[in-house]
């Protein structure tokens, strides 16, 4: 269990990564009310995305990565569903089929020594150049976390690199009726 | 219409008679509309901290919802105290505040704050209102979110512009709000749940019921059939600090409080017992003890319309989320068709068990006949008050659990306790409250030194609206509980836990023009609750109690249900006391 002033009796499950994504009314505070709740229990935010995804209805999707034991996860989904805005929490993690994907930006210091070999790291992961009035080399990739991460280590041994990831997007990847 | 009319109108529709507040300049276009009317009594505190308390007091012994309309800045601040305290221990408020006009947010205008910023992890649910023609739809929304599933307080933050604005008005009955913002049961699965509940109950051996404050919250209907119920079951019984009343004290089913200051008997069943029936209560730290040796042999079933208190700190054979009096009322249609029965011996077994625990007699103290013991003091109030309609709030500390262990409350909505958030000051605004609420009942604030003084500026309020409510003040001139830690736990160290300084209590009454009363002998007692009784008037008395008592018996932080100290004699075993000592 957690979250007591005694400490935990049973054996906790191990910690592991979970994604979170919750449906909420897309009014002021909002994303105020479910990241408060995160920082005040004390649970952990690994990364935060959030954006309306109907306008006519006014819905906004938040999409959390987190970690902890299956009994700390389950707490959360559980204090979300008590924050007022909030539709509905769907762990991904726990549904096991669904889809996820992250956008990274990635300024590569290149010079004529490693041009060769950054370009060949680049091709290999589908990571797109993008052209800019500086002409600077900057690529973006998307895709699995775990994909920009290896992508990003095998660039970081080449050359020096400077990052933005968006952190993840997950949907699920089961036909289902969410709503009610 | 303006928006401050439509403040009124909205308050008007939901049935609200009285709203305790204090003015300022963002509130002034609705304390202008408020002198125009007639519906709507308002209660002029003299600390917001004190509007707050009070509509929680007034909420809890009524069932209604306690309003509270306070300006921006300070006087949203000092809400923030009473809105923790209401959401702790679930008790519907509604709080207006000002705020400054619209276009001076964000410049650190005069008394300006971040209020729903503030306020958004103390409320269940809060509003900046932006536009005036969502005023009577956020009022009508947020009375339901107050009083809906599990009740708390709710914040309406208006800038003075809105106030001022024209824009129209919608009956309650015209808006629809939509499911997801409210709690609803989702009968279909819980009734599997509720039918194996009822039979886990009935093959029991060592039953126990577990009745916390979600009783109270449901509502009268709820507590008659808990009770109902528990006699159906024939198992023993005990309450919560917040549960108190639910079963009434005389009923012999009924062990008392469990917990930290809980009765030995109540403790030992739950240790020991096979079957728990956990009713409207959440598994709080004062209750269960060290968690890992808690209740170690029992299968645990767990009412609560709250889906975050279940398995929160205890993990649950049956969880069933739904309100007290859905689900109580299930259990009965099914256990009364199935006509269950449990065990004949067992049952007595277990009775007996109990009976033999009884003997310990764990509230036994030496009593006095010269100093007055706290206790008796306790005991003698209750004696004397027994025959009429009254309400007990208190303050926090040694008293507060004194008027737990030794005021018998036979109904619910009497006790009027902090609880969760533990507020010294709470009791007596809270008592003001509860005497607004029912102006021809007994209402007493049994408080200690140190917490009266936390909101005593508000005897003016007493006095201004001729409210008898009674203080009766255990005087032992310490922070008592904070000494009672400080002897058990820190060497005796008593740091900063004496209240030196104290007014005289007689004389601060007599100078708000109430009565003052003091007693300084156990002869004296009784001749001073009659008085204070009787006096048609606000009284404070003072009872000088013996200074250095402790509040027995105790399961000491670290220690088990089943590890209970009795009295001074008795020390916590080492190893428990290292590690309870960083608990709180």
């Amino acid at each position: 269990m957690n979250k007591s002033v005694y400490a935990s009796p049973d054996q906790v499950s191990e910690t592991r990564r979970h994604i979170l994504t919750v449906l909420v009314d897309n009014e002021p505070g909002v994303l105020a009310r479910v990241i408060g709740m995160f920082s005040g229990r004390g649970y952990n935010i690994d990364s935060l995305n959030v954006a309306e995804v109907s306008n006519d209805e006014n819905l906004s999707r938040i999409t959390i990565v987190t970690h902890g034991t299956s009994e700390v996860v389950n707490q959360i989904e559980k204090q979300l569903l008590r924050i007022v805005p909030v539709h509905s929490v769907t762990n991904l993690d726990q549904e096991g089929d669904s889809v996820e994907a992250e956008v990274a930006l990635v300024y590569i210091y290149i010079s004529e020594s490693n041009k060769k070999k950054v370009y060949q790291v680049c091709d290999f992961y589908r990571a797109r150049k993008i052209e800019n009035e500086n002409n600077t080399t900057i690529f973006e990739i998307a895709g699995a976390s775990d994909r920009v991460n290896r992508f990003i280590k095998e660039i970081n041994e080449i050359t020096k690199i400077e990052i933005v990831r968006s952190g993840p997007v997950a949907i699920s990847s089961i036909l289902k009726n969410e709503e009610e | 219409m303006t928006g401050a009319e439509i403040v009124l109108k909205s308050l008007a529709e939901q049935g609200v008679e009285v709203v305790f507040g204090y003015p300022g300049g963002a509130v002034l276009p609705i304390y202008d509309t408020l002198f125009k009317q007639n519906s709507i009594k308002h209660v002029l505190v003299r600390q917001e901290g004190g509007a707050i308390h009070a509509a929680e007091g007034y909420a809890r012994s009524t069932g209604k919802t306690g309003v509270v309309l306070v300006t921006s800045g300070p006087g949203a601040t000092n809400v923030v105290t009473g809105l923790t305290d209401a959401m702790m221990d679930s008790v519907p408020v509604l709080c207006i505040t000002g705020q400054v006009p619209q276009h001076l947010i964000g410049s650190d205008a005069f008394q300006e704050c971040d209020t729903t910023g503030i306020t958004r992890p103390c409320t269940k649910h809060n509003y900046l209102v932006k536009d005036v023609n969502k005023l009577s739809s956020v009022f009508h929304e947020a009375f339901t979110i107050a009083q809906n599933g599990r009740p708390g307080p709710v914040l309406i933050d208006i800038p003075k512009d809105v106030q001022f604005a024209k824009g129209s008005y919608v009956e309650k009955n015209k808006i629809v709000i939509p499911s997801h913002r409210l709690f609803e049961p989702s009968s279909d699965f819980e009734i599997k749940k509720i039918d194996e509940a009822v039979k886990i109950i009935s093959n029991a051996k060592k039953p126990i019921f577990y009745i916390g404050g979600g009783c109270i919250n449901s509502g009268p209907k709820a507590s008659e059939l808990v009770r109902k119920f528990i006699n159906l079951v024939g198992a023993p019984t005990t309450m919560t600090l917040m549960g108190l009343g639910v079963v009434a004290s005389s009923d012999k089913k009924s062990l008392g409080m469990l917990g930290m200051h809980g009765m030995y008997e109540a403790n030992m069943a739950m240790h020991e017992c096979d079957v728990m029936i956990n009713i409207g209560a959440r598994f709080d730290d004062r209750v269960t003890g060290r968690l890992d040796a808690f209740s170690p042999n029992s299968k645990k079933i767990h009412v609560d319309i709250d889906a975050s208190n279940i398995n929160k700190t205890i993990k649950v054979d049956v969880p069933i989320i739904g309100d007290v009096k859905d689900v109580v009322e299930k259990m009965i249609s099914i256990w009364e068709k199935n006509k269950f029965k449990i065990d004949k011996d067992s049952l007595n077994n277990w009775w007996d068990k109990i009976n033999e625990w009884k003997k310990v007699d764990c509230l036994n103290y030496n009593n006095d006949n010269k100093q007055i013991k706290p206790q008796f003091a306790v005991q003698r109030l209750y004696e004397l008050t027994k025959n009429q309609k009254t309400f007990i709030t208190t303050e926090v500390g040694q008293h507060q659990m004194w008027a737990a262990q030794f005021y018998k409350f036979q109904e619910p909505n009497r006790w009027l306790t902090s609880g969760g958030l533990g507020t010294m000051g709470y009791g007596f605004p809270a008592a003001i409250g509860a005497q607004v609420g029912n102006p021809d009942a007994l209402v007493i604030d049994i408080a200690g030194d140190a917490s009266i003084l936390m909101n005593i500026q508000e005897m003016s309020t007493a006095i201004q609206y001729r409210l008898p409510v009674k203080i009766f003040i255990l005087n032992n001139e310490y922070m008592g509980m904070v000494r009672q830690w400080q002897e058990l736990l820190h060497g005796g160290r008593y740091s900063e836990s004496y209240t030196d300084s104290l007014p005289d209590f007689v004389k601060l009454a007599e100078s708000y023009k109430a009565v003052g009363l003091r007693a300084k002998t156990t002869g004296e007692l009784d001749d001073v609750i009659k008085q204070m009784i009787e006096t048609k008037e606000t009284v404070i008395a003072d009872i000088w109690v013996t200074k250095e008592e402790n509040c027995f018996p105790m399961i000491q932080s670290g220690s088990a249900h089943n590890e209970m100290l009795l009295s001074k004699d008795q020390k916590q075993d080492k190893k428990s006391a290292e590690k309870g000592k960083i608990l709180v």
